[in-house]
């Protein structure tokens, strides 16, 4: 028999289509006498907690922590952060894939988001998207994803490079990008954001240049 | 018109507080501590500050909402610049973070929040490092803490970086978010200002709308009031971006033609093009063609003309790029970005986008164009937040404003791949009774 063919769904909600097992008992929250955690990244994650009037605030920024210290979200890391936030790993994974920026796979280091939204796109974004990916080939030390608006259209096409934002870019530039961070060296340190003037104040002088 | 939040924006060091305070940071803030809070609620009242973020409500009359009993209240700064097109907010925290930190402490002195969080977005690191610093140095100068100089007053600032869901600009998702959740919205009413963080009356506000608090207090909301045009007091950091030779945050006065911010400070298209259409306040604002270009730019002209001034991020769109592909790659965002909670949102931005793939694709007739806009009409207002909507209103106004470009497209798109033309309309007879 053949399968159906299914409309794709726009929920975000991994699993929506799966069957579930009512007869399991849900995953508790983890035990810490059974659960180890690197000392490290309880004392990163106990520091949050203790800025928030309630511990649940810290689930964000603990995910932070734990996908720095882990590489990804992997199911570890979430039971580790259960562990210590007092929340079951269920609660926890819902928020992970819920948010673009939380990588639920296994991914490479260098984690390189090129924009390709509309500001980007009509400056070449999705070309850059293609080049960068050419250029890293099969390369399992990079992670590159087509991204939503990251804020940056001044200097479309862009993208940012393990949180670095750099642009304009040229398709010359990808290549570039590519040997850069395989020799450990700063992506396209000339195109960083942080030296952008400011279109307003470069293009007018003083306070009143209409 | 002498800038306000662009007021020497580049000045090197100018986001530590030794500089800041030499240039008359913070003495808005002392002479906030100064006076009751009612006088600052209405200071703000009169100067007319409309909100910054996109919904354009007036701050003074948001932060009257905000009872005055002694309970726990917040104030949360929106950070969460997500907005296709915006970035106003970025230059502002990574240049002048303090004058953002001035604002809040001076609006929650106002409403008597005691505890306050910036929630900035995730991909911003280089501005939360930035903030993270200078939240540092305003709390080693006395600005925030316990007694803040001698007033009783005490708060505590906490920033949290988000991890890239565009739903988390929304106030009542970014609350969710906040709580450590998925950022779905919430139903309103209740509203924040009763009933938001951790159920407890909270005011939230754009960075731009508290990074215009102490200038305000400095100069007077009467004298704030006098810059700008009716209903459009003040000054607005516009985005510009898209096809045009010089993109980039400029500071105007609201009411100056949309034609002076796109030519006069953009520069425009490159030479030979011309705008075929531009969105006035960000990717969720219905699209405006060449013929609105000499439009005032502020939030009455804008409305009036069918469409808002949103976030101030204005996209330029040059007659080079064909318009399907710019509604295709709306709806493809803000079907990723829907947060799946209520149908019309979740459904209808799927829906779109498979619908006009088959534009792309030449399997669609014209007939395809009348759901489309069908299904936006059903979208606008049936959802518990306006994600869905802001891809409705600049969907629908693509379809209803370049219909005879989409006929076209999809007539050249079945030729190409052999499909033979659409059924050609069929004259309707006349009844004659």
């Amino acid at each position: 028999m053949s399968e159906v063919t299914r409309f794709t769904h726009g929920s975000r909600i991994p699993g929506w289509d799966q069957s579930t097992d009512p007869s399991k008992p849900a995953a508790a929250i983890p035990d810490p006498a059974t659960t180890t955690v690197p000392e490290e990244l309880r004392a990163a994650i106990e520091a949050e907690i203790a800025k928030y009037p309630e511990r649940r605030s810290a689930l964000i920024p603990a995910l932070h922590h734990a996908q720095e210290h882990h590489g990804w979200c992997s199911p570890e890391a979430i039971e580790q952060v259960a562990c210590v936030m007092r929340l079951t790993p269920g609660e926890v994974a819902a928020v992970v894939t819920f948010y673009d920026m939380f990588e639920s796979k296994p991914v490479g280091k260098n984690t390189i988001y090129v924009c390709t939204n509309i500001s980007c796109s009509l400056n070449g974004g999705d070309r850059i998207l293609a080049a960068m990916r050419d250029a890293a080939g099969d390369d399992p030390d990079f992670n590159i994803r087509g991204f939503e608006c990251l804020g940056a259209c001044d200097m479309a096409p862009m993208a940012s490079i393990n949180g670095e934002y750099v642009g304009p870019l040229t398709d010359e530039d990808c290549n570039q990008v590519i040997a850069q961070l395989t020799a450990g060296e700063t992506p396209l340190p000339a195109k960083q954001l942080s030296l952008r003037p400011c279109a307003d104040a470069a293009g007018r002088t003083g306070g009143d240049g209409q | 018109m002498s800038a306000i939040l662009f007021d020497r924006i580049d000045e090197p060091g100018l986001a530590t507080i030794d500089v800041y305070t030499r240039r008359g940071g913070y003495s808005a803030l002392k002479k906030a501590l100064a006076m009751p809070r009612e006088a600052i609620i209405e200071e703000l009242k009169v100067s007319g500050l409309r909100g910054r973020g996109g919904a354009g409500f007036s701050m003074g009359t948001k932060a009257s909402f905000i009872p005055g009993a002694e309970i726990d209240k917040y104030l949360v700064c929106n950070a969460d610049e997500s907005e296709p097109g915006t970035f106003k907010d970025r230059e502002l925290m990574q240049k002048k973070p303090h004058q953002l930190i001035e604002g809040m402490i001076i609006s929650a002195y106002a409403v008597g929040a005691n505890r306050s969080f910036i929630y900035i977005r995730g991909e911003y690191v280089l501005q939360a490092e930035m903030l993270e610093r200078a939240i540092a140095e305003a709390k080693q100068a006395g600005h925030l803490g316990e007694n803040i100089h001698g007033s009783g007053f005490s708060l505590d600032l906490v920033l949290q970086r988000g991890a890239g869901a565009y739903i988390c600009g929304e106030e009542t998702g970014l609350l969710d978010s906040l709580e450590g959740k998925r950022g779905n919205p919430r139903l309103k009413p209740p509203f924040p200002a009763n009933e938001g963080l951790y159920k407890g009356p909270t005011l939230i506000n754009n960075v731009e709308t508290l990074a215009t608090v102490p200038p305000i207090i400095e100069m007077g909301g009467a004298e704030y009031a006098k810059l700008g045009v009716e209903n459009s007091a003040g000054t607005k950091l516009v985005s510009v971006s898209g096809n045009v030779q010089r993109p980039g945050n400029y500071e105007i006065e609201l009411g100056i033609s949309s034609r002076e911010i796109i030519f006069g400070l953009a520069g425009g298209p490159e030479a030979g093009r011309s705008v075929k259409l531009w969105f006035p306040g960000g990717s969720s604002s219905p699209v405006l063609t060449a013929d609105d270009l000499d439009l005032p730019y502020d939030f009455d002209s804008l409305a009036k003309a069918g469409s808002m001034l949103g976030s101030g991020a204005i996209i330029v769109v040059d007659d080079s790029v064909r318009v399907v592909d710019v509604a295709l790659k709306l709806a493809s965002f803000y079907r990723h970005e829907s947060c799946g909670k209520c149908t019309p949102c979740r459904e209808g931005t799927n829906w779109t986008v498979n619908m006009l793939e088959r534009v792309q694709s030449g399997e669609a007739t014209p007939m395809d164009l009348d759901i489309i806009a069908s299904v936006q009409e059903q979208i606008i207002g049936n959802c518990l937040c306006v994600l869905g909507d802001a891809m409705a209103m600049p969907v629908g106004s693509l379809v209803a404003k370049f219909r005879p470009e989409f006929e076209a497209h999809i007539e050249a798109a079945r030729e190409r791949n052999g499909l033979g033309a659409s059924q050609p309309a069929v004259e309707q007879p006349v009844l004659t009774i």
